[in-house]
């Protein structure tokens, strides 16, 4: 009935399987699946996260029980592939136990604090006036420490322990989390399709359901993601400083500190449970920048 | 035009802004956007609403459909009182009066493909996801945007006019009578705004519709507009025929913004002094006429009071100015509200 229909010059731009109709989320999920390199971490996580939940049942000795006369095995001894440690435990095992207690370390804080922040942050920027002052402002006051400090002080007045780090972390992913989200909600509030959904006649949830949540929760996600690398390297940074897990449990933090004794007597074993932290944390990355690119609908 | 043949009423409108700042967010200060703005629609008409940036254009559209809750005076929609509405009543009438908005960039959802876009619309109404998609996909038709070819595209694929097409298709998706359209080419190349013009005037015609068109685009204005409403500073200073105002404006401002507005005649220069300086701060706008102070014929009496929106000749020209009205209607209430004569 028009004139002016436009043609099919305009190429396909939709990176998606010609055709084939897809949600936001579907479409996501498949430019994941065509990402080599974000697969490769996702693979190298799901690896570490196997062996750390099955480590009981795969692990080849007790990670407690050390002996005297094979301390510091090299790396190749046969019956310790990778080596034992100053207590003649056997390393791959303390390595794959020592997993589970850096990752809990590492993840749980950023979940906690991405709860915590993502709802702090999305209530300051949808409620906006004073709620968003009191709020940003209380949020500013973490901010003036580093952040590592803040997580050494407050795990120092907390006692050593596997939970007080995780406290300690959360709190002091929170106010990142917080500022995040409410920028970002801030910004997409600002949007006019907001007001477009309102003038259609929508209801405040559904216009929160159909227009917020994606547009919001999707850079939040992301920003999380890079934050449990640094979770990880921060958890293993207070064991190491002795305000984290306890001896005798493995935890790579503490394996650094205390094999770094012997790194003039056998200089690769002590630097193994450094390896898997800079593993770990590189592959969750590696992921956050593939979700990023995920999903940026614009790129 | 009969006074039954009036889709929208708006009397008295009015929207201060208040400045928050300070360590408290206390008010600083009020911005008076919208102040005492009356005018109607009559059905099938286009309303051309024109102006400079900041002069309450954009505010009294979003006022009429409360998207910013109005401080004072009232909005009539076919006879019922909006501003008085429940909920659900604002829901329905928000049915009737749909709005096309102005960045074609911010006004779609970019995680969202149009086809959704568009259904989301319908389906806020209580439609089933099919009835949706099918009611979209016959309005991207109509828009000129090949469903089974757009329908999963997403925003940032689109170029800015087929944007505008896709808010054009969320708008009359429900099947609206009146269509306030804000600014809806101002950020379209010109070959592209004359296509979207175009388009609007088609639709128009073939679905019946009624147009407020607000643009600061003379040409466009002229173009389209059946009637043309002139604001300034947050109130209405002329309102009559697109004919009547473009061949002899009346207000002041009025001739200085036709008279700003380039020729296509090269040799037609321009004579009438075009405006000079920024429109004042609406924080503590004039006292009297607030055009005044950029009015090469201010008098004294432009300072006292404020003019009031007054008939002029019999064609239903109305203008708010003491060159035009007697100096006695200084002592009328404050810009008292007055139907056009006939």
């Amino acid at each position: 009935m028009v004139e002016t229909t436009l043609d099919a010059t305009t190429p396909d731009l939709l990176e998606g399987p010609a055709g084939k109709p897809m949600s936001y989320w579907q479409l996501v999920w498949w430019r994941l699946r065509q990402d080599k390199v974000t697969l490769a971490a996702a693979g190298v996580i799901l690896l570490i996260v196997l062996s750390a939940v099955l480590a009981p049942y795969i692990a080849p000795y007790d990670p407690f029980q050390g002996s005297i006369r094979k301390r510091l095995a090299y790396i190749g001894t046969p019956g310790h592939f990778l080596g034992t440690d100053e207590q003649g435990r056997d390393m791959l095992t303390r390595l794959l136990y020592g997993g589970r207690m850096s990752l809990v370390a590492g993840v749980t804080p950023v979940f906690i604090a991405l709860l915590a922040g993502s709802s702090l942050g999305i209530l300051a920027g949808f409620l906006g006036g004073r709620v968003n002052m009191l709020i940003m402002r209380i949020m500013d006051i973490f901010y003036a420490f580093p952040s590592v400090l803040l997580a050494i002080a407050i795990s120092g007045a907390l006692g050593a322990g596997l939970g007080n780090t995780i406290i300690a972390l959360s709190i002091v992913f929170t106010p990142p989390i917080t500022r995040m989200a409410e920028s970002v909600t801030t910004q997409v509030r600002a949007w006019e399709f907001m007001e477009a959904a309102r003038a259609s006649g929508a209801g405040t949830l559904a216009i929160i359901r159909h227009h917020m949540i994606a547009n919001v929760l999707a850079p939040i996600f992301v920003y999380a993601t890079t934050l449990v690398s640094v979770s990880v390297i921060l958890a293993s940074g207070l064991s190491f400083l002795g305000l984290g897990v306890s001896p005798p449990n493995a935890e790579w933090g503490l394996m650094l500190n205390t094999l770094r004794q012997s790194i003039y007597v056998n200089t690769w074993v002590p630097a193994l449970p450094g390896v898997m932290i800079f593993l770990t944390s590189m592959a969750f990355n590696l992921l956050s920048d593939g979700l990023r690119d995920a999903m940026d609908v614009r790129l | 035009m009969s006074q039954n043949g009036t889709i929208l009423a708006v009397r008295d409108l009015r929207k201060y802004f208040a400045v928050r700042g300070g360590l408290f967010h206390t008010v600083q200060a009020w911005v008076k956007a919208v102040d005492g703005v009356s005018f109607e629609v009559q059905r099938g008409e286009i309303l051309g609403i024109v102006g400079e940036s900041g002069c309450g254009k954009s505010t009294t559209a979003r006022l009429i459909l409360r998207l910013i809750e109005p401080d004072a005076g009232e909005v009539r929609f076919e006879g019922g009182d909006v501003l008085a509405a429940s909920p659900d009543e604002v829901k329905a009438f928000r049915r009737q009066v749909q709005m096309v908005f102005q960045d074609p960039y911010s006004s779609l959802n970019p995680r969202m493909n149009i086809e959704d876009a568009v259904a989301f619309n319908v389906r806020v109404h209580g439609a089933s996801r099919a009835e949706a998609r099918a009611k979209a996909w016959n309005v991207l038709n109509k828009v000129g945007l090949r469903a089974e070819q757009f329908g999963r595209r997403y925003p940032h694929e689109l170029s800015g006019g087929q944007r505008q097409r896709v808010n054009i298709a969320r708008a009359l998706v429900l099947d609206p009578k009146l269509v306030l359209l804000d600014e809806p080419v101002s950020s379209l190349d010109k070959s592209v705004q004359a296509q979207v013009l175009n388009l609007l005037q088609t639709l128009k015609t073939d679905l019946g519709l009624t147009y407020v068109f607000i643009s600061h685009d003379l040409h466009v204005i002229e173009y389209l507009s059946d009637r043309v409403l002139v604001m300034y500073l947050g109130q209405v200073v002329e309102i009559g025929s697109a004919e009547e105002v473009s061949a002899e404006p009346l207000h002041p401002y009025t001739q200085a913004l036709w008279a700003s507005a380039p020729s296509m005649n090269p040799d037609e220069r321009i004579e009438r002094p075009p405006l000079t300086g920024d429109p004042p701060n609406p924080i503590d706008p004039p006292s009297g006429c607030r055009f005044r102070t950029r009015c090469p014929h201010a008098m004294d009496i432009c300072a006292r009071a404020t003019p009031p929106l007054l008939p002029v000749g019999s064609s239903g020209r109305q203008v708010a100015c003491y060159l035009f009205t007697p100096s006695e209607t200084e002592d009328l209430a404050h810009r008292e509200y007055r139907p056009p004569a006939g």
